[in-house]
């Protein structure tokens, strides 16, 4: 069976090409100079650049953190771009027509044609390409509601009092390795704001992609709802296929402020390296959400199945009363990927509920861990949890781990843990073989349906999307 | 339509069919007995394509086709079904979906139109009566939590779907209660039909009494004993195995 097993899921990258077009970037390596340059290359105002430098001063005290169940070498960061942007053929795109044919190219491969975007209902989507946004749709539509959603360099531009008051509010810039680097470097990402009693009339979408040899990449996404407001947000990505590891370090802030509620998904495809691990990306993210207010919710979903090295805990802080916090999660490696992923959930607020999905899914030899903190502080009277973590293992040679930690100091509080490993086995695969169904469709068929709990919170196109990915990612030719 | 001839098979190097002859054809009931790890899911497995089992030596046609160059679900589609002794879980899919795959997938084989979600509906209602399942089963995840002869009931739902040609049922009896028995035995040779086999294979003549084989065999040590007609069975239940191994044991050294 392990043969059949090996063919299935050993199915080269399929989104394998790159994009050229003429990168306007600084040489590599990492100093104040360069951060000065970044700063001003963007017009950035003195306060964001003493943000970067102080950033980039801590980094500098800072180590690697090595505690996750991850083996990679470490990055030369003195070798990594930290700035590059595709050159504008016009300095302003009026419309959809003007963007740069190649670049539109890049999407319809990626199926994500820009042109179709439009048509695409109740999707806006702002394209980040090599850090800098190329485009934002919709956003007329949505600025009659109140709504801001543009890149974050514009943002600093059009709103630097929101920009200044939120940044770093969820996510210090002191608050680990990566995000620290991120603070100090960062050259683009995705702004939102949602006024005070405004739900979101669409998802938005942004679709990030990497594309330039050896730059590093370096988002920054904020996302604000204020009183009463809502909004789902999705995030997909895929890469072209190439040959050095590629550093990504993300940080992404949410704040949701008194009954808002924000839904952040996630759909995560990266090149992952080839069958022996050679390439791929590395994968360093800070995602953290605040429930600032009293009956905030904040959820997050997140389907990943790229990268070489996925390090990643997209977190909850509960701090108002009666607050939110969901992680729904699918991990799958494959080959020689290696994973640590899983969430933080901190109840301060009193009546504070958190929910934990987690399912991890390892062929190959790979690696796949969950990690998760459920902290209840003092005050978190009366607070709750829930985590189920499952997983699953496809073939003889791939591992699971998982490492909850539970810290509770409010004796009100209930946490309850529950965890399962299974094995899609020659038992569960030959059942659907002897009634008439292929291997490969067995395959789909059982993951999909281990992965059922989280698919369901994605917005149904994403999820149809997913579970193609996680077939492509599995399926193959069968013998 | 089955012809199995000096079958030889081992699990993890440990023969367990030592030298097995068969042969079924159309509209025949065969029932298999004999006592507990003498090899009667291993034939079973074996001929499905189980893939744990090594085929080590003999050869069986299928329909005159070589069984053992097709994949597991080529036989089935071609027409082969297990009921299996212990049907294994599936978390998170849906009955009523393995059903609809199952039968599309044959569908297409047979070149039959398949049905959408809509149709297929109509088309397991009328399957579902005919093996006595409540509805609610369709939309549970396949097998999850079902009791031991829910899960049974189960397996013959989906002979009723796929209407085989040749279904070897392994201890369809073991685990159902005594309605149960007799509606799904029932549901059983309203499936039988002058171009379609049966293999059954049971500890018990009490099935036999309602599916009644032209044939049953003793399986023991990996090898068939003997062979008679069906009120074999009901000598087997007076008198047990001894002396079918006895006999055997006579014959040999002869
Ligand atoms: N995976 C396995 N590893 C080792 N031995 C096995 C394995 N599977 C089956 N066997 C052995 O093969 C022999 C035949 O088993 P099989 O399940 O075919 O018996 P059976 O006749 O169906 O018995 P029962 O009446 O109890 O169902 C037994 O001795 C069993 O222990
Ligand atoms: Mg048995």
């Amino acid at each position: 069976m392990s043969t059949t097993l090996n063919v299935v899921t050993s199915q080269a990258y399929k989104y394998g090409f790159v994009t050229d077009i003429e990168a306007d970037s600084v040489a590599p390596g990492l100093s104040e100079d360069v951060i000065r340059f970044i700063s001003a290359k963007k017009g950035e105002p003195d306060w964001l650049l003493e943000f970067r430098l102080k950033a980039y001063r801590h980094w500098l005290t800072m180590a690697e953190p090595e505690w996750a169940k991850v083996e990679y070498p470490k990055p030369d960061f003195q070798k990594i771009v930290y700035y590059s942007a595709p050159k504008p053929k016009k300095p302003q795109y009026a419309s959809l027509d003007e963007v740069d044919p190649e670049l539109r190219r890049t999407f319809e491969k990626l199926g994500v044609p820009i042109h179709e975007q439009e048509a695409l209902a109740g999707v806006a989507v702002d394209v980040v390409f090599d850090s800098v946004s190329v485009t934002t749709t919709y956003r007329e539509k949505l600025a009659a509601v109140g709504i801001i959603f543009c890149s974050f360099s514009e943002a600093v531009k059009s709103h630097p009092d929101l920009v200044k008051k939120y940044l770093g509010s969820v996510v210090p810039s002191s608050d680990n390795f990566y995000a620290a680097l991120n603070s100090a470097v960062f050259t683009d990402g995705s702004f939102v704001f949602i006024p005070k009693g405004v739900a979101c009339p669409m998802d938005l979408s942004t679709y990030f992609r990497i594309n330039n040899k050896e730059s590093g990449q370096f988002e920054r996404t904020l996302i604000i709802a204020e009183e009463g407001a809502s909004v789902s947000y999705l995030e997909g990505c895929t890469a072209p296929q190439f040959d050095t590891n590629q550093l990504h370090a993300a940080v992404v802030e949410l704040v949701a402020l008194d009954d808002a509620s924000i839904k952040y998904s996630t759909v995560q495809n990266w090149y992952a390296g080839d069958k022996d691990g050679k390439g791929g990306i590395f994968n360093f993210v800070t995602k953290r959400g605040l429930c600032k207010g009293k009956r905030s919710h904040i959820s997050w979903t997140q389907v990943e199945t790229g990268s070489a090295i996925t390090w990643k805990y997209p977190s909850c802080v509960l701090l108002g009363d009666d607050s939110i916090g969901e992680f729904y999660s699918v991990a799958l490696t494959n080959h020689k990927q290696q994973a640590d992923t899983g969430t933080k959930m901190i109840h301060i607020g009193r009546n504070t509920k958190s929910t934990i999905v987690s399912k991890g899914i390892s062929a190959g030899d790979s690696s796949n861990s969950y990690r998760g903190l459920v902290k209840v502080q003092p005050k978190a009277e009366g607070a709750r949890n829930f985590s189920q973590c499952d997983s699953m293992l496809i073939g003889q040679s791939s591992s699971a781990s998982t490492f909850p930690y539970i810290e509770v100091q409010n004796r009100s509080a209930r946490v309850e843990h529950e965890a399962t490993t299974s094995k899609i086995g020659e038992e569960q695969l030959l059942y659907f073989q002897q009634r008439g169904i292929p291997a490969e469709e067995a395959i789909s068929m059982i993951i999909n349906g281990f992965c059922k709990d989280v698919f369901r919170e994605l917005p149904m196109e994403f999820a149809v999307e997913a579970t193609k990915l996680l077939s492509l990612k599995l399926e193959g030719s069968v013998g | 339509m089955l012809s199995i001839k000096n079958l030889t098979a081992s699990i993890n190097g440990t023969p367990v069919l030592k030298g097995i002859d068969l042969e079924i054809k159309a509209g025949e009931i065969h029932a298999i007995m004999g006592p507990n790890g003498s090899g009667k899911s291993t034939l079973g497995k074996v001929l499905v394509g189980h893939p744990a089992y090594e085929v080590t030596g003999g050869e069986v046609l299928y329909e005159g086709r070589n069984l053992f160059e097709m994949a597991a679900d080529e036989r089935a589609r071609a027409g082969l079904f297990m009921g299996f002794q212990h049907p294994i879980e599936v978390p998170g899919v849906s009955n009523a979906a393995f059903l609809r795959l199952a039968y599309n997938k044959k569908a297409e084989a047979d070149g039959r139109d398949e049905l959408d979600p809509l149709e297929f509906d109509d088309f397991i209602h009328e399957k579902i009566k005919l093996v006595a399942m409540r509805e609610e089963f369709l939309d549970r995840s396949l097998n999850e939590g079902f009791s031991g002869g829910e899960k049974k009931r189960n397996e013959i739902l989906q002979m009723a779907v796929l209407e085989p040609k040749l279904a070897i049922l392994d201890e369809l009896d073991s685990g159902l209660d005594i309605d149960a028995l007799r509606v799904l035995g029932e549901a059983v040779n309203r499936l039988q039909r002058p171009d379609r086999a049966l293999l059954i294979i049971t500890h018990f003549p009490r099935i036999l009494e309602t599916i009644q084989p032209q044939f049953v065999h003793v399986l023991s040590g990996g090898r068939i004993l003997k062979s008679a007609g069906k009120e074999l069975a009901t000598e087997l239940e007076d008198r047990g195995y001894d002396w079918v191994l006895e006999e055997a044991a006579a014959g040999g050294a002869r």
